[in-house]
């Protein structure tokens, strides 16, 4: 089975083409990347589309085991490759949790078996996620996690952190940590300032954030090891990963498409859609994110998709779920308030949702080169729609950006030569 | 000035026109008061449920009597009694009590922004009795009354609200209302009770009462809740009654026309002294007379009544 991708323009920011060509894919893999490349089997008329390597998020939340009624390994992955994505890396706080051999190798089989793109677990750092002795983490890396998090669970124990970044240090794996110290975070639900004020919801302090991020940069100068700092939404978080990387440490960081684009004023509508950890911010948080993905101190976007049924968002806002869904919607999201707006390039913005985190997961694809796996995702710069609910895949529809219009959709997704997401008839 | 409004939410989304007309609405509500037969046939047919998901006895009996005095049909429901202690959620308590034909909903929530969820599930007139740390208008409308009352218009006067202003709807929605009225108005208490940025809602801050009270014309003074001492936001209750109470001495450094209000229920000797709540000065039993009037006013409003007969 050979495909030809004909007529587009491809974009790899790894090899830095940017140029019209096409490619051939045989067998899973990447044949050719040319302008006069042997005829195929099957043919893909790509003129008009940007043809990008697969996006790869590095937080989400796939609910498998134990939330199936919120998200499957199936209907997650149906929702990443309806945005782009080729590949997932999945948060361990699942029930049970990924803590043990077992579960690391139920999600890669199920992966295998119904997901429509590739899945990788992301392995606890500690038992039960308690915060208090470590995994088998050996046991779990062998088994196939490509990094460890206790996810929501910040380690407040600042000596259980410093012996997994040690013990994880002969392992090489990053430590992807959510930063909330759970002391000043207190019963806050959404940024203190003054929105939360005016709402009369209990505000999260941005210290809560920020306390941990600094304990943690100082954890990975006395240890060495990787830090991955999750969902950054501070600007002064923002100045301390700066800090580090200036200082050589071997600590990495993503930011959401919400955190990127919203703000804690959004909150006023009391919408449970606009809950999240951390909280949505201000917009001056909002541009310090911005520009730490211009200068690199953020290396790429992740969506952490967090996935909640009807059920457990449409109560009160202090009893609504934490969390919102962002698979869908994230390519769009970037490409319309960051390219479209002239914040970043569009090659800056392919190599955020690419090469970038390949790298730092260590991860396959990221690409377009001959021998590479043929993740593609194929998006219309020009296409325009309304997010609906409909437009959401997954099984869960709790998206704050319902209702806005986007621009770049992504038509067409595949993964190793197989098309996995096709928008309306063969487009 | 003619009311469009459904609902009563808060006193964020009101002009000062409409809060003008409530309250000229609730003159002649408490002339009722007065009067040896006190039921106005006016909402008679009507029904009102009472949701309170929070204990309170000062605001559901005041809004029971204010509709049972315009004839409305009252029925109380508290959660502790009800299929929400079996775990039923607010929008199927809701959808449940639109189904048995009321026509206004009063609901008292823990949870800020629930009157708010309430209103976009139900087709019925939602009554704010209180929504978490948000707002509590009908307080804050009765607080405005009892100024204008005493005071003959609120316009220019300085108003100190004082204590727990950081979890505090009755703050809130007086802040709103007084500064749409042309009021100035000074919160104070301890930092650790003081909310980010409450100056954006146009209030001043201090943490000094003794500063300030020379120079207002009213002290609303707020209860102070045991819990936030458990909490950790002040070290004692002794040391914020020395602090922040009303008492004897610090009423005297007032003007001598200062009004005293209290939404209640008061900690006598904590946040203020039995003498200072009894003194001449303090209005506090005659609001609770004016929340029934005001709260008349509401419904009367919102179901789109003409006259007062």
């Amino acid at each position: 089975m050979s495909l030809l991708i004909k007529g587009g323009r491809v974009i790899d920011p790894a090899g830095g083409i940017d140029a019209p060509a096409d490619i051939l894919i045989e067998g899973g893999q990447i044949i050719g990347v040319g302008t006069d490349l042997p005829a195929a089997k099957e043919e893909l008329p790509a003129q008009g589309l940007v043809v990008v390597p697969g996006f790869i998020d590095l937080h989400v939340h796939l609910r498998e085991p134990g939330y199936e009624y919120k998200e499957t390994i199936a209907s997650g992955t149906r929702a990443a490759a309806r945005g782009g994505f080729t590949s997932v890396v999945c948060m361990p706080n699942t029930n049970p949790p990924v803590d043990n051999k077992a579960v690391v190798e139920f999600i890669l089989a199920e992966g295998a078996r119904n997901g429509a793109v590739r899945v990788y677990p992301i392995g606890a750092i500690t038992k039960g996620r308690r915060g208090e002795e470590l995994t088998e983490m050996a046991d779990l890396a062998a088994a196939g996690v490509v990094a460890f998090s206790d996810d929501g669970n910040t380690i407040m124990n600042a000596v259980v952190m410093r012996r997994a970044l040690e013990y994880g240090k002969m392992l090489d794996l990053p430590l992807s940590v959510h930063c909330e110290d759970v002391n000043l975070a207190g019963q806050g639900l959404m940024n203190e300032g003054r929105t939360s004020t005016l709402l009369g919801l209990p505000g999260q302090t941005r210290a809560a954030e920020n306390v941990i991020i600094a304990r943690d940069v100082e954890l990975a100068r006395l240890t060495g090891g990787r830090v991955h700092f999750a969902h950054v939404s501070t600007k002064e978080g923002v100045e301390l990963v700066r800090r580090a990387k200036k200082l050589g440490l071997r600590v990495s960081a993503e930011a959401t498409p919400h955190h990127l684009t919203l703000t804690d004023e959004l909150v006023a509508t009391y919408d449970p859609n606009t809950k999240v950890s951390p909280p949505l911010r201000t917009r001056e948080d909002v541009e310090a994110l911005r520009a730490g993905l211009l200068d690199g101190t953020i290396d790429c976007v992740a969506t952490d998709h967090a996935p909640h049924s009807r059920d457990d968002k449409e109560v009160e806002y202090s009893h609504a779920a934490w969390g919102m869904v962002g698979l869908e919607t994230a390519w769009p999201v970037i490409y319309t308030h960051l390219v479209l707006t002239g914040c970043l390039s569009l090659i800056q913005a392919i190599d955020l949702f690419t090469r970038k985190p390949a790298e730092l997961f260590n991860l396959p694809g990221g690409r377009i080169a001959a021998g590479q796996p043929a993740d593609l995702v194929l998006f219309d710069p020009k296409k325009n729609q309304r997010v609906t609910e409909e437009l959401l895949v997954g099984k869960s529809k709790n998206s704050p950006f319902i209702g806005q219009e986007l621009q770049g959709w992504p038509v067409y997704t595949i993964v190793g030569g197989q098309a996995r997401w096709v928008d309306e008839i063969g487009r | 000035m003619s009311w469009t409004r459904k609902h009563l939410l808060g006193l964020q989304d009101l002009s000062r026109d409409e809060i003008q007309l409530i309250l000229d609405t609730a003159e002649p509500c408490k002339e009722i008061f007065t009067r040896p037969i006190k039921k106005l046939p006016t909402l008679r047919g009507r029904v009102m449920v009472n949701l309170f998901y929070e204990p309170s006895t000062r605001t559901r009996t005041s809004f029971e009597l204010a509709g049972k005095w315009m004839s409305v049909d009252v029925i109380n429901i508290s959660t502790n009694l009800s299929s929400v202690a079996k775990g039923e959620s607010l929008k199927d308590t809701a959808k449940t009590i639109e189904a048995l034909g009321a026509d206004f909903v009063v609901i008292r929530h823990y949870a800020a922004g629930s009157a708010k969820l309430l209103a976009e599930t139900v087709q019925v007139s939602v009554i704010n009795a209180g929504d978490g740390a948000h707002e509590h208008p009908t307080q804050a409308l009765l607080d405005l009354f009892t100024i204008r009352d005493k005071k003959g218009s609120i316009e220019g006067l300085h108003v100190a609200i004082v204590g727990d202003i950081l979890h505090s709807r009755v703050a809130r929605s007086n802040i709103w209302g007084l500064t749409k009225m042309g009021a100035k108005v000074t919160v104070i208490g301890p930092p650790t009770l003081i909310p980010q940025e409450i100056e954006q809602m146009g209030a001043e801050v201090s943490y000094d009462l003794d500063e300030v009270i020379p120079h207002v014309d009213v002290i609303n003074m707020l209860r102070i809740q045991k819990e936030r001492q458990v909490a950790g936001l002040f070290p004692s209750l002794r040391e914020y009654s020395v602090l922040y109470g009303l008492n004897r001495r610090r009423l005297d450094q007032a003007r001598d026309d200062v009004l005293v209000i209290h939404p209640g229920p008061t900690n006598l000797g904590v946040e203020i002294t039995s003498e200072v709540a009894e003194d001449p000065r303090a209005s506090i039993d005659e609001q609770v007379t004016n929340g029934v009037a005001v709260r008349m006013a509401v419904l009367y409003l919102l179901s789109g009544g003409k006259d007062i007969p």
